[in-house]
């Protein structure tokens, strides 16, 4: 047996479903062990009052948000390169839980904004490259839906989703590189953290919590994509899985 | 963090509506998500 034979849909069909139970089952245990940290062992913050709250979600979701346009490129990527199917459907699988990750970030973004700097919206450089990044990913889901034939969707979103990816680093580094509302990077490798430990915890665990999540319901979507690509293979209606 | 009642969590220091507003609105996403998922 060899690792390199989960990468055919017939085989890596039945796992998918044992691992997003796994997967979804950690996420439900870091999410309660996260919101318990963040509501009930994180102190008032001295600035922003309970408002700072937002982080808990707004910083996971965030990260996610890039985090996914980068596994999501490198798996089309893949597939333009070697011709992979199951690497393209990874690709897309991942779409759309970026969107929404993608989203959420922008919300908590604009109700964390009102109180803290009045006003729910501005077009500075954090904003907006998030903004764009909402952008990317409807864009590689509407590109990739309007191309009939399968394997030319997968190549022509694949351009897409890797042009992108220039993207991402803009996003990152835009607190840096340009005067912007937005505080600078909440957790530096280099720097020891500025917030309470028990903030900083709380975050770090709602940022696994939303990791798992997003890795669980890719997996269910990947089967639902395995389902419609592969509808007519054999090995589909003879395993219940 | 003690929150001296349910009232004084709800209201979270007066910014109840934008932390509640935050986490209502991820949790509808992530229940449409999973939903949307597993249909079909």
């Amino acid at each position: 047996m060899s690792f390199w034979k989960f990468s055919s849909p017939q085989t890596f069909y039945p796992v998918a479903k044992k691992l997003s139970v796994i997967f979804f089952v950690l996420a439900a245990v870091l999410t309660i062990w996260g919101l318990y940290i963040g509501f009930f062992v994180a102190p008032t913050d001295f600035q922003q009052g309970e408002s700072y709250r937002i982080i808990f979600i707004h910083v996971p979701a965030a990260w996610m948000s890039m985090f996914i346009y980068l596994v999501m490129a490198f798996w089309a990527g893949v597939g333009l390169i070697w011709n992979t199917r199951l690497s393209s459907m990874m690709a897309h699988a991942l779409a759309p839980t970026g969107a929404m990750m993608t989203f959420v970030a922008l919300w908590t973004g604009a109700l964390w904004g009102r109180p803290t700097w009045g006003t729910w919206w501005v077009w500075d450089a954090r904003l907006t490259s998030e903004l764009v990044l909402l952008f990317l990913y409807v864009g590689y889901i509407v590109l990739r839906s309007s191309i009939d034939d399968p394997r030319r969707g997968d190549r022509a979103s694949a351009v897409l989703a890797l042009v992108g990816v220039v993207n991402v680093p803009i996003i990152y580094f835009s607190v840096q590189w340009w005067n912007t509302l937005h505080q600078g990077a909440s957790v530096s490798l280099t720097k020891s953290p500025s917030m309470a430990s028990s903030m900083l915890l709380g975050m770090l665990v709602m940022a696994l919590a939303f990791w798992m999540y997003s890795i669980a319901v890719s997996l269910v979507r990947v089967r639902k994509i395995i389902r419609q690509r592969e509808s007519n293979a054999s090995w589909l209606s003879e395993s219940a899985g | 963090m003690e929150w001296g009642s349910l009232n004084e969590f709800l209201a979270m220091g007066g910014y109840g509506l934008y932390v509640w507003g935050s986490y209502l609105v991820t949790v509808v996403c992530i229940l449409l998500e999973i939903l949307t998922v597993r249909r079909g």
